[in-house]
């Protein structure tokens, strides 16, 4: 017998730490990892209510933010290949190049 | 105190710590393996949740797929050997002070708005089986077919998408 609340705050930490990741980190991978938590954090409220509420509907959307997110890495990492490739950096702090 | 609290209190232990390791571990390779070890602990709060279906999606695609692209890519820019660039001055109290506020506040919420009397139990032995599968694939392809359908569009246009990005202009030298 878990409170449903154990759940949620457990989600929070998990997505706190990954907002933590996407401010302070500067290599694109591991914000992009950071990113990945903040979905998984969600994933788990979402299944947390949907087993409490005995209801489907929760898995199914989990479900679609598994798809999506698989997309987003697929294009994503292929984008930083490109801007590796072209400037020899992927550090975020030097891509400043449509300031110039 | 129930064995059920004990897991989840010692899962929750494990995803949290791996958590901070990937966040603050210099080395993405490092950062990589240690977000993998989180992902296969939230698949073991979904089996405890009774969504086994969702557990094995979590493993095989998050922690299966997805996690060995990271590790592809890495490897292939050579990012664990990018020299360490100075750090803004505010950027990292901004970020753990962010980080802060946002669990702080919910917690509140959560502490002050609390009250329900919704408990997750122990799965019973009827949620983990094909029923409950034929049950999410029922109301996946009824009610929720165009979504779906939308979805597999997304992931072709993602896939046609990562091939032009990395393919060679005609002419263009290697």
């Amino acid at each position: 017998m878990v409170p449903i609340e154990y759940y949620i705050i457990l989600s929070v930490i998990l997505f706190s730490i990954g907002v933590a990741g996407v401010v302070f980190r500067r290599n694109p991978l591991v914000i992009f990892m950071s990113i990945e938590l903040m979905l998984n954090a969600a994933n788990l409220a979402f299944v947390a209510f949907s087993s409490v509420l005995k209801s489907f509907e929760g898995q199914i959307f989990v479900f679609f933010v598994i798809a999506v997110a698989a997309a987003e890495v697929a294009v994503g990492l292929a984008l930083i290949v490109e801007i590796f490739k072209s400037k020899r950096t992927i550090d975020i702090d030097q891509l400043n190049s449509m300031k110039e | 105190m129930s064995s059920d609290l004990i897991v989840f209190l010692v899962l929750s232990l494990v995803a949290i710590v791996t958590a901070i390791v990937m966040l603050l571990h210099r080395n993405p390779v490092y950062s990589a393996l240690f977000l993998v070890l989180n992902f296969i602990a939230v698949a073991v709060f979904y089996l405890l949740l009774g969504a086994p279906f969702i557990a094995m999606a979590q493993i095989t695609v998050y922690a299966g797929a997805i996690m060995v692209l990271f590790l592809f890519v890495i490897m292939l820019l050579g990012a664990e050997r990018l020299p360490d660039a100075k750090v803004l001055r505010l950027q990292r109290p901004l970020a753990y002070g962010l980080a802060a506020v946002l669990a702080a506040e919910t917690i509140y919420l959560l502490l002050t708005q609390a009250g329900s009397d919704l408990v997750v139990t122990t799965p019973d032995a009827s949620l983990n089986t094909m029923e409950s599968l034929r049950e999410i694939a029922m109301e996946l392809f009824n009610r929720f077919l165009l979504p779906f359908e939308v979805t597999s569009i997304l992931l072709l246009v993602a896939m046609i998408g990562a091939i032009v990005l990395s393919k060679r202009e005609k002419g263009e030298p290697k």
